[in-house]
């Protein structure tokens, strides 16, 4: 466990280092927040109470959302990103001969790398926002906790999807073109895009079930206190995706695994 | 220009030309994932418009424009966006090539660093998005009542090609500014993927201050509103006049010179470290 651990801490700081970096994509974050903001009003002005959001769900949404995307990994990750190359340029090799668990060893990277945009990637845009317009925030201890629990989960969800990307690569030696598909998917289905609440009939019905509804859309309701069937259900979906991901990742590492050659030199 | 010169500037079409065609062939080697990216290049973008097609199941207008007018607005940014994208090439990540030292190459070369930039990893991949964004923009001309005249055929056709160029330059100035900032290329995607975000929009919902700092400071309003404005016969706001959409030449003229000049002042600045 103690090695994990130390995997998560050591990739959390191999991302502070990029600091004009995480400086540009907060701002890039911030210019997008106040894009969607001017959109947001335009539409809640027309249509109050749209969605069940009022106009202060709606913005808050935007902050949230712009704050997320980068952790969540909803463009993909640089983590996962690396080991869609690893496995293509061969250097997985040197992964698999390590006394550790591919899975696990690659979530620890990624959760060092979510902390560290969830921090200062997530924060900035959300404190600008707050600044700028009247948001909602959590009211409880208890609804902080629940929103802890989902945004966690939602990266869980988000990583499982990524490592299942990343591992296409051992079928279809390139996987970036799968990548791109997971991208397409999830900017639609996360509610990156638009929010989910706007999406009428089945197309919104179809698009809540998916497991990138769980990565952002749901933490946000969490946060918004606006989840349909309330915070436990919420978290519920969130686990079921989880489990499913986690099972087919294990699946697709022993395939991939067995199947994986070698050639020394 | 002395003799060698001009011939030297002859050779860099077909200079330009090698490149691309190598870096297509290098694309085509995973048959699969190159269908697959231009599928979702098609894709990625094409949910950007299912968004506002959405919006419409719950508005008739927005900020005064119908669907079709909507969709000649964004069929206008987003091909705009995507040709720019196309013909710049790997020039934004130029940050990444300074750490890495890969700058050198293309110094030592005897093939301008500029052209080996836009031509370098040409991603054929990226037609998807201008690809898209002309089908949308057609099949919204067709259905769209307009009184067509010469003039208007000609602003929105010269449109996309001087938008091409201010999104082109904007590209341009973002990689120049990672020869002062090697890791900011995320900067200068707030002005071009969020200025394609802002440009599908009618930028008047915007209010008054974002539609001068987008006319005054950086002048994304020409790429695609004012040119479309005078299409569609809609008044320009800020009490300008109804012909400012024809000024788009000029203020494609003046980025270009300015692109130029932050290009090669950042080629100058830049030391290697020579290991």
């Amino acid at each position: 466990m103690g090695v994990y651990w130390a995997i998560a801490v050591r990739s959390f700081r191999r991302f502070s280092t990029y600091r004009i970096a995480t400086l540009s994509g907060a701002f890039t974050n911030t210019v997008f927040g106040f894009i969607f903001c001017g959109v947001y009003l335009t539409l809640w002005e027309a249509r109050p109470g749209l969605g069940g959001y009022d106009v202060s769900d709606a913005l808050t949404f935007v902050w949230l959302q712009q704050g997320l995307l980068l952790p969540v990994g909803i463009f993909g990750a640089t983590t996962t990103g690396e080991l869609g190359e690893r496995v293509r340029t061969g250097e997985i090799a040197v992964d698999l001969y390590r006394p550790t668990h591919l899975m696990l060893w690659w979530l620890s990277v990624d959760a060092g790398r979510a902390a560290f945009q969830l921090l200062f990637r997530g924060g900035a845009p959300l404190l600008v926002g707050a600044l700028v317009f009247n948001l909602n925030f959590p009211s409880s201890a208890l609804q902080w906790l629940a929103v802890a629990v989902a945004v966690t989960f939602g990266i869980t969800v988000s990583f499982g999807v990524r490592y299942l990307v990343a591992l296409s690569g051992f079928w279809i030696t390139d996987s970036r073109g799968v990548a791109n598909l997971a991208m397409a998917m999830s900017l639609f289905f996360s509610g990156s895009t638009l929010p989910l609440v706007l999406f009428p009939g089945w197309i919104g019905e179809v698009a809540r079930a998916t497991p990138w509804a769980a990565t952002l859309q749901v933490p946000i309701d969490v946060w918004l206190g606006r989840n349909p069937g309330g915070v436990g259900s919420a978290l519920a979906f969130q686990l079921v995706w989880i489990l499913i991901l986690v099972l087919a990742g294990q699946l697709a590492t022993y395939f991939a695994t067995r199947k994986v050659v070698i050639a020394g030199g | 220009m002395d003799e060698s010169a001009l011939r030297r500037a002859l050779g860099w079409p077909g200079q330009y030309w090698l490149l691309v065609m190598m870096w297509m062939r290098s694309g085509l080697a995973y048959p699969l994932s190159f269908a697959l990216t231009v599928l979702t290049g098609v894709l990625i973008t094409g949910t950007d418009f299912a968004a506002v097609f959405l919006m419409f199941s719950h508005l008739k207008s927005f900020g005064g424009f119908s669907l079709g007018e909507m969709a000649i607005l964004y069929g206008t940014a987003s091909m705009t966006l995507g040709l720019a994208n196309l013909l710049t090439g790997s020039i934004d990540q130029v940050g990444q090539r300074i750490r890495t030292g890969e700058l050198d190459v293309w110094l030592v070369r005897p093939v301008p660093a500029f052209l080996q930039a836009v031509a370098g990893d040409f991603v054929l991949r990226r037609v998807g998005r201008p690809l898209q964004a002309g089908l949308i923009l057609a099949v919204a001309l067709s259905r769209t009542e307009l009184d067509w005249t010469v003039a208007k055929g000609l602003v929105l056709g010269l449109s996309l090609i001087t938008g091409t160029i201010i999104f082109g330059a904007i590209f341009v100035l973002g990689a120049a500014f990672q020869f002062i900032a090697i890791d900011s290329a995320e900067l200068s995607n707030s002005f071009t993927y969020g200025g394609q975000q802002l440009t599908q929009y009618p930028l008047v919902i915007f209010g008054q201050d974002v539609v001068r700092a987008v006319t005054f400071i950086v002048p994304l309003a020409f790429v695609n509103y004012y040119p479309v404005l005078y299409v569609l016969g809609k008044p320009a706001p800020l009490g300008l006049p109804s012909w400012i959409g024809l000024l788009a030449p000029l203020v494609a003229i003046a980025m270009i010179a300015l692109a130029s000049l932050a290009w090669r002042g950042g080629l100058r600045r830049y030391r290697s470290t020579g290991s």
